[in-house]
């Protein structure tokens, strides 16, 4: 079987884009389509006094000027946020309203107040800078810290102190007790870097009213458009769900930013109502930039405590997490049940206790971004480990390894269930494969040239395929977190998959075609997978968290149960043989021990032709599940990154990079080997480059790539990727999932190994060389003085 | 981007022409600057006027010691040219690090210097090798060109037409890249010429290109990286931004000039 599970398939995808054949939603004209131009605040806070649009409307080509006070008035709901998170003192959530056109006040630089709809781009643009807007600019604040303080601006009404919620886990006295009798503690103030997620396809839109039939069609760039549909009809009442088609075609990139319904996907909608034309908008660059919802932006002060064997006794944090100017629709899962969850790590902890901020600041709204909540907790957690091995002047890997869980599954103390994994074989697999022991003598041979080697550690587990519907339920989800698939097995053998999972770049018509292809032995070219159109596909909670392989492969892993029950039914009518003697293999359905056999395109065409059918049976093999995992999926991992810096300026060369992943069951390695370089590369962009920088009028600095650093190739390693697997026993695969482990591991691994190089523990991410120049500075001032 | 009229200039006087006839009317080279500016809605000029077309404008040309450089020759065609590489490889070297293969294609010296990018990396080659650049109604010394970020001595509708330097008996250029835009967060070219040394600073002063008159005294004295470390570079007249502060731009302009100076052939 060359093409089925564990296989090196090439992706199949990569035909029509490597031919420029694509279609993304931008590629989509619709006869009669108008283009959309937001009008946008130029100001971070401010009261919207007047709109006038007389001078936009008379332009040419200018079909509609649209506001909110229009919007609202048609009945379109605010936007939500998806998942009620319960305060420290039982309350709820102190959400402020969010309209998809703002009103009376606008909350941050990019606030779309209204919208021209043109016959042209152009035009539209233009009759956009005509609408005048009437601001009375209101004090601005931008950092969670500060929007803290006391005579901040308020930005919602109905959030005193612009706190979103005060929530906690674990148990404070007993680790504060923990604390106490400690026989060492290191604490840390660390902070978790804001980044913007610069998917390569900016978002884009394209809605259509069709008035004859009272039926809306909306191309979008989604990575579950079911869950857009659901909530624009469900919440914002644009129209009733089997009123509108929500249609994903090709994505180009998500990490997170395109699970949201943001308030352009909802003003295309209503637009093309209000007008009678199909509206397309596409995101520019800088309005990227300055809408797509921001990841991470974490402040947070930690402090570990170990007993004299160097064991872990307990762990206490404070996350002050910036929420930006409204709650995008995850927002609040991702600094609590997402982040604070993962605290206790690789590491057998008793007492964790953690409390969480989460605050309103007049900023781009914060979600998930690749990765979501456990690169914040990862970061923490190993960046406290490696300093407490510094302080107790032990081995990182020896200090990690004494607090291993080694026995599962593990209960922890912030609610996760770990139900498998092998911490030491992974990061015995690292160390060997970075020739750890070689590494002093690669310092002092750096050192002779002049130049600051480093070594770091980065142990991580997270937690993916969120996750059951009953649990996340009870934690306060407004959805069920499983996946559907159906299988059509055609007339000639071939077969249709229909996926609720959504593929913007992770191979996913490769990967599910394997477990096909695995469980027939038929050949892959005779395998599509269908997904991304909600009159196509049944529904589906699409892509995010890991969750494709995990969930929507499980999924599909059911459905084909079905399916070869089925036809192992029909074959032994057909045959007249035993269903129990029937097996399926390289595309032939046999009775075992004889040589009566039939094609596998016979057994399908016995279904469809329905002539020969056992008694009863319907025809026809298609069959459909709905998956429902039953707990989440814990990869873990050892990543290892070694650095050399130069003194001289700062500038850090990554020499090496190892890592060894334990991701259960691997369909295609070609593919989780992509996953984990494209992770790592971001991860990378998080520690050295990327950094959205806001100034003191909450105006971003860092609006384009002349400020914001993406990483380039030149700016990468080599990578040394491992695999080091445990069986996932939760699902059927034994899969984990690999997405975003590249991204949550890494930033602590070369944090790690900067630090060491340049013997200076208070480094912030982004590490740039004039940080670490000036890191390097307050190191040689301090040893100066002693 | 706003409507624009676009003219294809046949020669440098058909350049000042329509120019001169045109509204608020902008040259355009390689448009490397000028139309991501225009696409940012930045910049509406009524009319363009493409200097790329015009033959006289194009080409390295190397007579005596004096190296004249068209205005519209690409960062490319610098960063190839054999003859330049042998006489003063720096400016060779430095055109080569500029942008990416598309901008250097495209993108043209006239252009670069006109613009006058407080860390674009041109300036600093043309003032360190005291060049003279000629436009269609005089010549201009470097010393007097480069006024400030984005301001040069250049009147309204002025064309560049050429530079030209003396080949200095040695020359480099050390450039440290901004890590998101990749110009020059700092970049230092040093020159070794019939008038002395020269050290010209690009990407860290707050009023763009300026020369090292320290570091030239310096190495007036002893041409080599070493006599660098005794000259102190304080941080004021320095940048601060979101890359870098000044203080550790005064420290660049020290390794990169020790850098370059290393570097000379
Ligand atoms: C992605 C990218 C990266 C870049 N990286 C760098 C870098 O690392 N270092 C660097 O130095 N530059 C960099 N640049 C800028 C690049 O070098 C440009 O080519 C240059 O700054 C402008 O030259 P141009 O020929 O493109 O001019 P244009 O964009 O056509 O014009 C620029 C300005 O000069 C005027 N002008 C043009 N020609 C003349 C003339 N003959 N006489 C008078 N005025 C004239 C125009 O009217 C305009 O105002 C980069 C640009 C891009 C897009």
């Amino acid at each position: 079987m060359t093409e089925g599970i564990g296989a090196r398939v090439l992706r199949k995808e990569d035909k029509r884009f490597l031919m420029g054949k694509g279609r993304y939603t931008d590629d989509i004209v619709e006869p009669n389509q108008a283009y959309a131009a937001f009008v946008r605040s130029p100001y971070a806070h401010a009261e919207v006094k007047s709109i006038d649009a007389s001078a936009a409307e008379g332009m040419d080509g200018v079909v509609a000027v649209l506001n909110g006070e229009q919007l609202t008035g048609d009945g379109i709901g605010n936007i939500i946020c998806g998942w009620a998170v319960t305060q420290k003192d039982g309350s709820g959530m102190n959400m402020g309203a969010w309209s998809a056109l703002a009103t009376n006040k606008v909350r941050y630089v990019g606030d779309a107040v209204a919208v021209v709809i043109a016959d042209s781009i152009e035009q539209a643009r233009n009759a956009a800078e005509a609408v005048e807007v009437d601001y009375k600019i209101l004090p601005a604040v931008a950092q969670s810290v500060d929007a803290l303080a006391s005579g901040a601006p308020e930005i919602h009404e109905n959030a005193p102190g612009n706190v979103v919620f005060d929530w906690e886990i674990g148990e404070l006295a007993p680790t504060d007790a923990a604390l106490e009798g400690a026989a060492h503690i290191t604490e840390m103030e660390i902070t978790n870097n804001r980044l913007a997620p610069n998917p390569m396809e900016p978002r884009s839109a394209i809605a259509t009213f069709n008035a004859a039939e009272d039926h809306y069609t909306l191309y979008t760039t989604s990575q579950n458009p079911h869950v857009a549909r659901l909530v624009l009809s469900a919440f914002y009442q644009v129209a009733p769900e089997h009123k509108l088609r929500v249609i994903a075609p090709d994505v180009g990139g998500g990490f997170g930013s395109k699970i949201y319904i943001y308030p352009e996907e909802i003003t295309c909608l209503w637009a093309s109502m209000k007008t009678n034309r199909s509206v397309k908008w596409t995101s520019d660059r800088t309005e990227a930039f300055l809408t797509d919802a921001h990841g991470r932006d974490h402040v947070s002060t930690a402090k570990i405590g170990f007993d004299k064997d160097h064991k872990i006794v307990g762990l206490k944090v404070n996350t002050k997490a910036n929420l930006g100017a409204y709650m995008s629709l995850f927002s609040s899962a991702v600094p609590t049940y997402l982040y604070a969850t993962l605290l206790s790590g690789q590491y057998n902890i008793s007492n964790i206790y953690c409390d969480v901020q989460a605050v309103y600041t007049n900023t781009v709204p914060v979600d998930a971004y690749r990765g979501a909540g456990r690169p914040e907790a990862c970061y923490l957690l190993e960046r406290i480990m490696e300093t407490a091995a510094r302080e107790l002047g032990v081995s990182p890997a020896e200090l990690r390894r004494k607090n291993f869980v080694t026995s599962f599954p593990h209960e922890t103390p912030v609610i996760m269930t770990y139900d498998s994994g092998d911490f030491a074989t992974n990061q015995e697999q690292a160390m060997t494969a970075a020739d750890f022991d070689g590494f002093e003598a690669r310092r002092a041979e750096a050192a002779s040239r002049g130049k600051l080697r480093g070594i770091g550690f980065s142990n991580y587990i997270e937690a993916c395929g969120i996750a059951p519907s009953a649990a996340v339920g009870s934690l306060g989800a407004g959805v069920g977190l499983w996946e559907s698939a159906e299988v059509r097995v055609n007339p000639v053998g071939t077969i249709e998959v229909l996926t609720g999972s959504h593929s913007h770049g992770q191979g996913h018509e490769t990967t599910f075609t394997q477990v096909v292809a695995e469980r027939f032995g038929l050949p892959t070219e005779n395998i599509q997978i269908v997904h991304g159109d909600t009159d196509k596909v049944q529904f589906g909670m699409g892509t995010y968290g890991s969750r494709s392989g995990a969930v929507g492969m499980s999924a599909i892993f059911k459905a084909l149960d079905k399916v070869e029950a089925k036809a192992k039914k029909i074959a032994a009518h057909v045959l007249e043989a035993s269903e129990d003697d029937i097996v399926i293999e390289g595309g032939e359905v046999k009775v075992a021990g004889t040589d009566k056999t039939m094609g596998w395109h016979e057994v399908g065409l016995a279904a469809y032709t329905g002539h020969n059918l056992p008694e009863g049976m319907e025809p026809g093999l298609k069959e459909t599940s709905f998956y429902d995992p039953t707990n989440f999926t814990f990869p873990a991992g050892c990543y290892i990154c070694e650095v050399e810096v130069d003194p001289d300026t700062g500038v850090t060369d990554i020499i090496q990079f190892v890592a060894s992943d334990d991701f259960g069951t691997i369909i295609n390695p070609m593919i989780v080997e992509g996953q984990v370089h494209g992770g790592i590369a971001q991860g990378i962009g998080q520690a050295m480059l990327e950094n959205v920088v806001y100034d003191d009028d909450a105006q971003q600095l860092s609006a384009s790539y002349m400020d914001y650093a993406m990483p380039r190739a030149d700016d990468l390693p080599n990578y040394s990727v491992h695999h080091a697997s445990t069986e996932c026993p939760g699902n059927p695969l034994g899969m984990k999932g690999c997405g975003e482990a590249g991204a949550i591991g890494s930033p602590p691994a070369v944090i790690n190994a900067i630090t060491d190089a340049i013997g200076n523990n208070d480094l912030s991410m982004p590490a740039t060389p004039s940080k670490v120049w000036a890191a390097l500075q307050a190191a040689s001032a301090k040893q100066a003085a002693e | 981007m706003y409507e624009t009229k676009y003219h294809k200039a046949s020669s440098v006087a058909d350049a000042v022409s329509l120019i001169g006839k045109s509204d608020d009317g902008k040259l355009l080279s390689g448009g490397q600057t000028l139309v991501p500016t225009m696409k940012a809605r930045l910049a509406a000029p009524s009319d363009l006027v493409d200097v790329s077309g015009i033959a006289d404008m194009h080409g390295v040309s190397i007579s005596g010691s004096t190296v004249t450089i068209g205005a519209a020759t690409t960062h490319a065609d610098v960063a190839g040219n054999a003859d330049l590489q042998a006489k003063c490889g720096g400016v060779a070297c430095l055109a080569a690090g500029i942008g990416d293969p598309a901008v250097r294609h495209k993108g043209t010296i006239g252009g670069s210097i006109a613009n006058n990018d407080p860390a674009a990396d041109y300036p600093a080659a043309m003032l360190a090798l005291g060049a003279t650049i000629k436009t269609n109604a005089r010549e201009i010394a470097a010393d007097d060109f480069f006024v400030g970020m984005f301001e040069t001595a250049l009147e309204d509708d002025e064309v560049i037409v050429s530079v030209s330097f003396d080949a200095p008996a040695k020359a480099a250029y050390a450039k440290f890249p901004n890590p998101a835009s990749r110009y020059a967060m700092v970049g230092v070219f040093a020159a070794q010429t019939a008038d002395g040394a020269r050290v010209a600073v690009t990407g860290a002063g707050s009023d763009g290109v300026y020369r090292q008159s320290d570091m030239e005294a310096a190495l007036d004295g002893d041409w080599s990286p070493d006599v660098l470390s005794g000259v102190q570079v304080g941080s004021e007249g320095l940048l601060s931004d979101i890359h870098g502060d000044a203080t550790y731009r005064a420290n660049l302009v020290k390794v990169m000039a020790r850098r370059a100076v290393a570097g000379c052939a």
